[in-house]
């Protein structure tokens, strides 16, 4: 009736717990991307709009986007070593 | 996958190397040993000698009188002046510009370990190990500490490092809790994870679309969409160039903040 849980059976636990990390490794930096993807695309975004209204400040802007973009791009870059470390430690 | 499938399929195979084998090197000198010399410890070395000749080059450029600067000390120069500029001076103002040498130390060094990244013949970051930015990391760490105890006090410096003036008096409990985590834990440890995945994550993807390129190489039949992961890994060298130079100026620039933080309290 169910297939898969003849699959299931015959599957070895080791392979199947394998199986299961490699899911939620990919899931795991899946969902860390998005906040620190939708929050680089407010920085700059409101960057430009900062640079469009007074282009002479645009160096100070600058380097306040870079500052913001590192602080918020952490997150993203913690998942993506989680996601090393399960997938391969 | 399914090309990886197809490449298998056809003849070719493709082998995607395991993680050990991309970032492990074997020891080539003292084996064994604390003091194990492998290719990272050797780029590592590289890089550090590569800053200092061009340092030394453009100081002896320096010394021979002319004033318009040419070759080396125009580099050189438009380096310093790139961090005094646009980090210390946006940053920490200008009592931060003692801090110069460091700062353009800490710059030229990081740019030089990543940009072995995309060097022909070189091409793996020292920076995806985690030794070298763990251990910059630590340095900044407790520089911008010891200036915070020296230039504030000690009571000072904790006490304007946890309490952030404009804070209700019910949450500053809290709030001094979440400022003493995140300065004294989360700043060393995201600063050098930063870099460290950043170059990991770059290394990864370049080592993704050569294999590919490679595996389409050998597999006749399917060489003929070669050219898209061909491009896509010529695109992606390009990309880390400028996030080579981008990590170690936003590494720069965080040691700059940390560092003038410490030095000038918020008001």
């Amino acid at each position: 009736m169910f297939p898969i849980l003849n699959i299931l059976a015959e599957t070895d636990p080791g392979e199947f717990l394998d199986g299961l990390s490699a899911i939620g490794a990919g899931i795991g930096y899946g969902a860390a991307a998005i906040g620190p993807g939708i929050g680089i695309g407010i920085v700059v975004g409101n960057a430009i709009t900062a640079m469009a209204r007074q282009p002479e400040s645009a160096g100070m802007v600058r380097t306040t986007m870079f500052l913001g973009i590192a602080f918020t791009e952490a997150l993203a870059l913690i998942g993506f070593v989680v996601f090393i470390l399960i997938k391969f430690a | 996958m399914i090309l990886a499938v197809q490449a298998e399929g056809g003849g070719g195979g493709l082998h995607f190397p395991p993680i050990e084998e991309i970032l492990e090197w074997p020891g080539i000198l003292f084996k064994d040993t604390v003091f194990e010399v492998n290719k990272v410890v050797l780029l590592m070395w590289a890089a550090a000698l590569i800053v200092f000749l061009l340092f030394w080059a453009a100081a002896r450029a320096a010394k021979s009188g002319r004033l318009v600067p040419t070759g080396v000390k125009s580099v050189v120069e438009m380096g310093i002046d790139f961090v005094r500029n646009d980090i210390i001076l946006q940053t920490m103002g200008p009592s931060g510009l003692p801090w110069t040498p460091f700062l353009v130390t800490i710059f030229f060094y990081v740019f030089f370990t990543n940009i072995f990244e995309v060097i022909p013949g070189i091409q793996f970051p020292v920076n995806a190990r985690m030794a070298l930015p763990a251990f910059l990391a630590l340095l900044v760490w407790v520089i911008f500490n010891v200036v915070g105890i020296k230039s504030q006090g000690l009571g000072g410096y904790f006490k304007s490092m946890l309490f952030p003036p404009g804070v209700p008096k019910f949450l500053l409990p809290l709030v001094a809790l979440i400022e003493f985590v995140s300065t004294i834990f989360v700043r060393p440890f995201s600063l050098a994870v930063r870099l460290f995945a950043n170059m990991l994550a770059g290394h990864l993807l370049l080592i993704t679309f050569a294999v590919l390129s490679a595996a389409l190489w050998t597999a006749s039949p399917l060489a003929i969409i070669l050219p898209l992961p061909f491009l896509m890994l010529v695109l992606l060298t390009g990309f880390e160039i400028l996030v080579a130079v981008l990590q170690a100026f936003i590494f720069t620039i965080l040691a700059a903040v940390y560092i003038g933080g410490a030095m000038h309290p918020e008001h």
